[in-house]
């Protein structure tokens, strides 16, 4: 299944990373990377991906994605890189 | 409920088809040593053990809907009131709710009540994990059962 970047999508993403987290939203791009450029520990995480469920009606795989990424199988950048981060999200919000 | 070995829980009333929601039953002892510090004199069952009640409460529920193959660790409170004084000897009915389950944490709402009065309520959220060991799993599913709790 294929999806692209929303923009509409992002920014609601940015406002849960900035209303959960020290980050500013100034400072969240499509190109950051949530862990190493934004700086969100695994609890902070843990608090944002509840909200996005919530939001939009999802359940990310986040233990599945971890998998791959520790398996070698995927880079971890397809998942927590903002823009790749959104398009996971339009990903499960067509697939729900 | 035996305070000094964190058994919170008496029994498991009911828990839903869609385990979903939780009933439990903890009668507070009328003596323990922890009485004898919380406090000299004038007993009271803490606040920071109801909550631990309301988070073994939404464990068993949590057991229960993975099928005893994921263990639900505390990691969250949130919004936690405790609302009026807890003597012992008072038999208290400890209920949870599922908020959220996501992939590899849960959240649910808890309550305990005291006849019609709410005792306590609060957020909790949990990482769900695989057993560390496979005999952890055996003594949580045995005793989980003693408790009512159906695998």
């Amino acid at each position: 299944m294929t999806a692209e970047f929303n923009q509409e999508t992002f920014d609601a993403v940015a406002e849960i990373i900035a209303d959960l987290s020290e980050v500013d939203k100034s400072e969240i791009t499509p190109e950051s990377h949530t862990v190493n450029d934004l700086g969100i520990d695994s609890l902070e995480f843990l608090d944002i991906v509840f909200d996005i469920d919530k939001k939009f009606g999802i359940k990310m795989p986040v233990e599945q994605w971890m998998e791959e990424v520790n398996e070698g199988t995927r880079d971890g950048d397809d998942f927590f890189v903002m823009k790749n981060l959104v398009i996971r999200i339009e990903e499960l919000r067509a697939a729900a | 409920m035996h305070i000094e070995y964190f058994q919170l829980v008496d029994r498991v009333e009911t828990i839903d088809a869609d385990r979903e929601h939780v009933t439990c039953i903890a009668t507070v002892p009328e003596s323990s040593t922890i009485f004898e510090g919380h406090f000299p004199g004038h007993p009271l069952m803490p606040g920071t053990l109801l909550i631990e009640a309301m988070a073994q409460t939404s464990g068993y529920m949590l057991l229960s809907r993975f099928d005893f193959d994921r263990l639900p660790f505390l990691i969250q409170v949130a919004r936690a009131r405790i609302r009026t004084f807890v003597e012992p000897g008072t038999e208290l009915v400890v209920k949870g709710a599922l908020e959220h389950d996501g992939s590899g944490f849960a959240v649910t709402n808890g309550e305990i009540l005291r006849g019609e009065e709410r005792v306590a309520d609060a957020e909790l959220r949990f990482r769900t994990m695989p057993f560390p060991t496979d005999d952890l799993r055996d003594i949580v599913r045995e005793y989980a059962s003693r408790l009512g709790v159906s695998s």
